[in-house]
């Protein structure tokens, strides 16, 4: 076993070789554009593309015409919003999001609102769901589109996505989900939860950085995006640029894993995670954060009370993961995700996402067990904090010296 | 971030962690908190009463590593010193023998704030006027 461990599948996945085999012949021998029609090289790159548009739209249970190719999630979802906003301006300027949204969908929602659109921001509750009924509430005639994530790049948390686009649809508003968390990870099928609009990126899935796809419903409604890049007109019209075809070819085979590989993948990863989890939650003043059922079967994000964040990311440095501690991003602020889920600053500064992926094995996650056990409590044998908890003294004691 | 050896050294290895006698005639506690990122340390002296010389130092820090480290190297300075000499130590003192990037020197205040409030709870102790503090950071 190598450390550190790689427990942070969240943040990028490592390509499967099989994905890197697939690619490889269109890097160089069949390197052809796939606009190019009057040769065999360009021949060859559209019939690959086309096929990775079947591959991809068969794990989401889309037709191959509905996948439009983007260089990552965040692309797709400033395309799916603004594209959204820009066609259905003369129906309305009403968009809902949700607060625990990825930055690539709340940003975009911000930039939006500065050029005159109106933006509701959903509250989640403590589990990290939106209320159906709040969302109710919110839709009015002029609301043109919902964007709801399908499962939290944090925590894991899987909103109930058919209900959702029941009442979306019911006020004649379009359903957008970023799935970029849940594509290739649990089954996601568009008609089954009636998603109009679904971006996904393939480092998430053990596909290639740098490339990945806006589902844009074709009928029922047919849906529209206006092209956010001018340009040539590929992708229907909505995307322009010459097509990574390498990438391309790496997502549908991505894709096709994940379909023919996912049933026994989220058996098996499920039942580390929850050894890691039900180990883990044995410590004393630990937090589960987020929906126990309604999760991602490899996401666990816990918090360790009483111990500091940075101090706790350095003493498991054997572990790769992320914490929802400021001292993993650039600014001072603990998680915005944990903090819309009224988990207070402490908690969150405290907390750790340990994402499993299909290169995880159990002898890591138990190393993963021992070694977070280990400085938890080394971290808590050397904090006043904990002291003083256990000895149930007010830590409003502490002399907050004033620099 | 890249920590110093010796921050890493002091984090895995730290001395000195544990509690004194609070309640003794001659240990001086501090207990102070950094308002920048929540972090608190208290470190605790046990001074000889006729010499006022620190015979023993303890701490316990929830922190960064830098916080961590900084508090393990100011007890390990602080045995054998009088208190005079221990009131000299300066937080750059331990900026530089821990090699603490400009973002952790915060860290290092929290241990001379640490060391004050600890000499100062033992002078009260004492009977004696605690020591304002002679600069601000
Ligand atoms: C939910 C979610 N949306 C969007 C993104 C951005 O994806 P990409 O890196 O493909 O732009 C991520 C990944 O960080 C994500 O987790
Ligand atoms: S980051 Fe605050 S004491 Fe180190």
């Amino acid at each position: 076993m190598k450390t550190p461990i790689y427990l942070d599948n969240n943040a990028t996945t490592r390509m499967d070789p099989r994905v890197l085999e697939a690619m490889l012949p269109y890097f160089t021998e069949h390197f052809g554009n796939a606009a190019s029609r009057n040769h065999a090289f360009g021949w060859a790159a559209e019939e690959a593309v086309d096929y990775a548009r079947e591959q991809i739209a068969h794990l989401i249970g889309a037709d191959a015409r509905e996948i439009i190719f983007t260089s990552g999630a965040t692309e797709s979802d400033n395309l799916a919003i603004k594209g959204v906003a820009d066609m259905y301006a003369r129906k309305g300027d009403h968009i809902i999001t949700v607060t625990t949204e990825h930055k690539a969908v709340l940003d975009t929602c911000r930039a939006l609102e500065k050029q005159g659109k109106r933006v509701t921001y959903l509250e989640v509750d403590d589990d990290g769901l939106i209320n159906l009924q709040e969302l109710e509430a919110a839709l009015t005639p002029q609301t043109i589109l919902v964007t709801v994530m399908l499962a939290n790049n944090e925590t894991g948390v899987i909103q109930p996505m058919k209900e959702i686009s029941a009442l979306t649809h019911k006020a004649g508003a379009l359903l957008f989900s970023d799935a970029t968390q849940a594509v290739g990870k649990i089954p996601v099928n568009v008609e089954e939860y009636g998603i109009d609009l679904m971006a996904f990126s393939g480092h998430k899935m053990y596909g290639p950085k740098g490339v990945g796809a806006l589902y844009v419903r074709r009928k029922n409604p047919r849906v529209k995006v206006t092209a956010q890049m001018d340009g040539g007109g590929h992708e229907r019209g909505m995307r322009s640029g010459t097509l990574n075809v390498p990438g391309i070819v790496g997502l549908g085979k991505a894709a096709e894993l994940a379909r023919l590989e996912m049933a026994g993948e989220i058996a098996r990863l499920r039942k580390l995670r929850d050894k890691l989890e039900t180990e883990l939650m044995k410590v004393e003043e630990t937090k589960l954060n987020g929906h126990p059922e309604h999760r991602l079967p490899h996401v666990s994000n816990i918090s360790f009370k009483h111990v500091e964040g940075e101090g706790l990311m350095m003493g498991i440095k054997d572990l790769a993961v992320s914490s929802g501690s400021a001292c993993t991003s650039a600014s001072l602020e603990p998680s915005y995700v944990l903090k819309a889920m009224h988990i207070n600053d402490d908690a969150a500064h405290s907390s750790i996402r340990f994402g499993l992926g299909r290169f995880t094995t159990e002898e890591e996650i138990d190393y993963a067990i021992r070694h977070v056990k280990e400085a938890v409590g080394k971290l808590r044998e050397m904090s006043p904090i904990w002291e003083m908890y256990q000895e149930g003294v007010d830590l409003n004691t502490v002399v907050w010296a004033s620099h | 971030m890249a920590y110093s050896n010796k921050v890493i050294d002091h984090y895995s290895n730290p001395r000195n962690v544990g509690t004194l006698d609070k309640a003794a005639q001659n240990v001086g506690t501090g207990l102070v908190g950094a308002p920048e990122c929540g972090d608190v340390m208290r470190l605790q002296i046990e001074v000889d009463e006729t010499t006022n010389i620190i015979k023993d130092a303890k701490f316990k820090t929830f922190g960064c590593g830098s916080a961590i480290a900084s508090s393990s190297l100011a007890t390990e300075w602080l045995k054998g010193k009088s208190i005079d000499e221990a009131l000299a130590i300066d937080n750059m003192d331990i900026v530089e023998e821990l090699s603490l990037p400009p973002v952790k020197i915060h860290c290092s205040v929290l241990a001379e704030d640490a060391i004050r409030a600890a000499i100062n709870d033992y002078r009260v102790k004492q009977g004696l006027e605690p020591i304002a503090a002679e600069k601000s950071h």
